[in-house]
């Protein structure tokens, strides 16, 4: 049996070292590429999102390079994204792939279902629950550790002494963490990422700060978003994202007791624009605003793929949301076309938009008389 | 003595745009011409236009570009600065009208709105996914129905009762006309009711969920139509303001920027390389990088034979090996 899964950012290392530790063979996706996306849209309903069809795109190129068994996330909620998994697999089955596909609910309490399913995929009766708990406790400290990295990066990009030495090291650090199999190595690894990233930054001036916000796919994967992070940290913005990876894992797949308390208070700053679940992140998305606002952030960016439900509504509450906190907002619609001319128009507006802003406001105190 | 003129390109996907403005931000000259898809033609072809007219009595103190081209360009003649379409709308706007709170604006593929405050832009906002309303859509229904675009909006004026036509989308839009067509409405009624259209889809769209306040500036290409302005000022409520220099503001703004650029620059000199470079070989090539999947396309730009740029890939690998 070889294991392969979608790709969402950065989340192949985690999930390739959680299998392989458990000793299934694991086949990753090509890295997505405009070739992936031909193939998706191939295959995929013209109306579907960008996320779906990336992900057909994935499959089959994983399924060339001789995976046979698809893991998928499910959902719940009136995002369309919980029924993809069974939506995918016909689609294959049409295409007329042989394969196999375990989807994986939000577990919700039911964490027996979980374990089962695993026991599925690794083919075992009897389990090592040892095994499998280092397992998953190394596939975490990987996936907190790769936050905690492009964090750093999105801080050094701005501020870097040389240009590009934040992506070179971003890279190196990618491999570091995927190549690592013990707890104690990720210590060790985690400082010297550290270090190297604080050795490249040049001074800690001030950087205007954008927080990037709305469907969880085309935040955190960089071929979606045409990699905005990065051309953001270009014309010197600090990047941060409303939600990472492990917020996903926390919010989806711990047990209630383990959830963070305070993400209700989070999802509770929404009101009164969105006063429940939407689906999706749409609620997140505007709570966000609120975020943002609280900390001095200088604007915001939110990103949906093209007919996006819940973000549709995120997006038309966006401008009350955006005149009450003073937060200035803008957002960007993602689909196939892969014009970057068209996207680094409006971010370098954006920008020059919100550093005008700050620029008359510092004279404005300095004319009060600070 | 020669004048002191600042020199700003905007190159758009359907026009381009040169203009000339001296000290006090006088327009001396300005030319809207014809991308038809040949950026570097067309820009070689207005640096010649201006250098056979000027070219004894002007020097160049600054010059910047803006627009879709706007890398394209500074490559090309050595820009100062390279500014995107908002900015440099914005700049143009608040020098010949300081109290503007609200500037439309449509072109040929893109429509914008930005919103001023204290002079300022405080909001702006650029059509994504659809091109409905813009120029490109207007200009081809004006050559379906054999009108000159230059007529277009007037014969919209001479309309008494507007046809309803659906303007979310252009494709459904165009054959929503023909409908209204072959039911025999009269043409002027089914051109003010298509302009009635893609106002709304423009305020229900682009212009979603912002405040527009008077006054009102109406800029680009499309604010020579005479009936789109007329369905803005039904569907506001207010009148506006269609600026002098409508189809060249762009191109303005990135001359006041690249002026101001200079001022502040410690050695004042511009890196225009001169009306000369006009009468150069460009040549453009492009390959399909092999290096992986994304098969990127990469353009090389040559003047005389030598390598002046290259972009089009996604890694860096070819633009980053070459100093622009």
């Amino acid at each position: 049996m070889k294991v392969t899964f979608p790709h969402l950012g950065n989340m192949y290392i985690p999930l390739k070292s959680f299998f392989e530790c458990l000793e299934v063979d694991v086949v990753v996706p090509p890295a997505c590429s405009k070739r992936t996306l031909e193939l998706g849209i191939k295959y995929s309903p013209e109306f579907a999102c960008l996320p779906l069809k990336i992900n057909i795109g994935n499959y089959i190129e994983a399924l060339e390079k001789g995976a046979d068994t698809i893991i998928m996330a499910g959902g719940i909620g009136p995002c369309r994204f919980g029924y993809y998994a069974e939506v995918q697999r016909e689609i294959l089955k049409d295409a007329g792939y042989k394969f196999n596909m375990v989807v994986f609910d939000p577990p919700k309490g039911h964490l027996w279902e979980l374990f089962k399913k695993l026991e599925m995929i690794t083919n075992k009766k009897i389990y090592s629950y040892n095994n499998l708990i280092y397992a998953a406790r190394l596939a975490w400290q990987k996936a907190k550790l790769l936050d905690e990295l492009d964090m750093m990066a999105c801080r050094a990009r701005p501020r870097e002494k040389f240009e590009g030495e934040t992506d070179k090291f971003y890279k190196k650090s990618i491999k570091l963490i995927g190549d690592v199999m013990t707890l104690t190595g990720i210590k060790n690894i985690q400082k010297q990422i550290e270090i190297m990233f604080r050795d490249l930054i040049l001074t800690n001036s001030d950087s205007p700060r954008i927080g990037l916000t709305g469907e969880i796919y085309t935040i955190l994967e960089p071929f979606a978003n045409l990699n905005i992070e990065k051309q953001l940290g270009e014309i010197g913005v600090e990047v941060h994202r409303s939600i990472y990876i492990t917020d996903w894992v926390r919010h989806n797949l711990f047990p209630a007791f383990l959830k963070p308390r305070e993400h209700k208070e989070f999802l509770d700053s929404s009101k009164p624009f969105i006063n429940c679940f939407i689906g999706g992140h749409g609620q997140e998305s505007i709570a966000y605003v609120a975020k943002c606002a609280k900390e001095g952030f200088n604007g915001i960016i939110q990103l949906l793929p093209f007919t996006c439900m819940p973000e549709i509504v995120a997006k038309s509450v966006l401008p009350s949301a955006s005149r009450k906190y003073l937060m200035p907002a803008m957002t960007l619609v993602l689909d196939e076309h892969a014009a970057e001319a068209g996207l680094r128009t409006r971010i370098e507006a954006f920008v020059d938009m919100i550093k005008y802003k700050s620029e008359v406001q510092n004279e404005n105190e300095m004319f009060i008389g600070h | 003595m020669k004048m002191k003129c600042s020199l700003g390109i905007d190159v758009g996907s359907v026009s381009t745009k040169l203009v000339l403005i001296n000290e006090e931000n006088d327009v001396i000259e300005k030319l809207y011409l014809n991308t038809a898809g040949k950026p570097i033609d067309v820009i070689v072809k207005g640096l010649k236009i201006l250098n056979d007219e000027f070219n004894s009595s002007i020097e160049i103190l600054a010059v910047g570009t803006t627009g879709s081209g706007r890398q394209l360009a500074s490559v090309l003649v050595g820009a100062d600065i390279v500014k995107n379409e908002i900015t440099t709308h914005a700049v143009a706007s608040l020098e010949e009208y300081p109290d503007t709170q609200t500037i439309l604006e449509i072109g040929g593929q893109d429509s914008k709105i930005i919103l001023i405050r204290n002079k300022i832009v405080a909001d702006f906002a650029m059509n994504t996914v659809c091109a409905a309303g813009t120029g490109s859509f207007l200009d081809r229904q004006a050559q379906r129905l054999g009108i000159p675009i230059e007529e277009f909006g007037k014969m919209a004026l001479t309309s008494t009762v507007p046809t309803r036509i659906a303007g979310r989308c252009a494709v459904f839009a165009e054959s929503d006309m023909i409908h209204k067509q072959q039911m025999g409405y009269k043409i002027e009624d089914v051109i003010y009711g298509l302009c009635q259209a893609l106002v709304r889809n423009y305020l229900s769209n682009v212009a979603k969920g912002k405040e527009i306040r008077p006054p009102v500036l109406f800029q680009g290409g499309v604010a020579t139509n005479l009936g789109i302005k007329k369905a803005f000022e039904e569907e506001l409520g207010m009148s506006i303001t269609v600026p002098q220099h409508y189809n060249v503001m762009g191109a303005i703004g990135a001359a006041i920027l690249a002026r101001r650029y200079i001022m502040q620059s410690k050695s004042k000199k511009t890196n225009f390389y001169g009306f000369n470079v006009a009468l150069k070989d460009y040549k453009v090539k492009s390959f399909e990088c092999k290096g992986c999947a994304n098969c990127c396309e990469i353009i090389q730009i040559y003047r005389d034979d030598k390598i002046m740029a290259r972009w089009g890939d996604k890694c860096g690998k070819w633009s980053s090996s070459i100093a622009v």
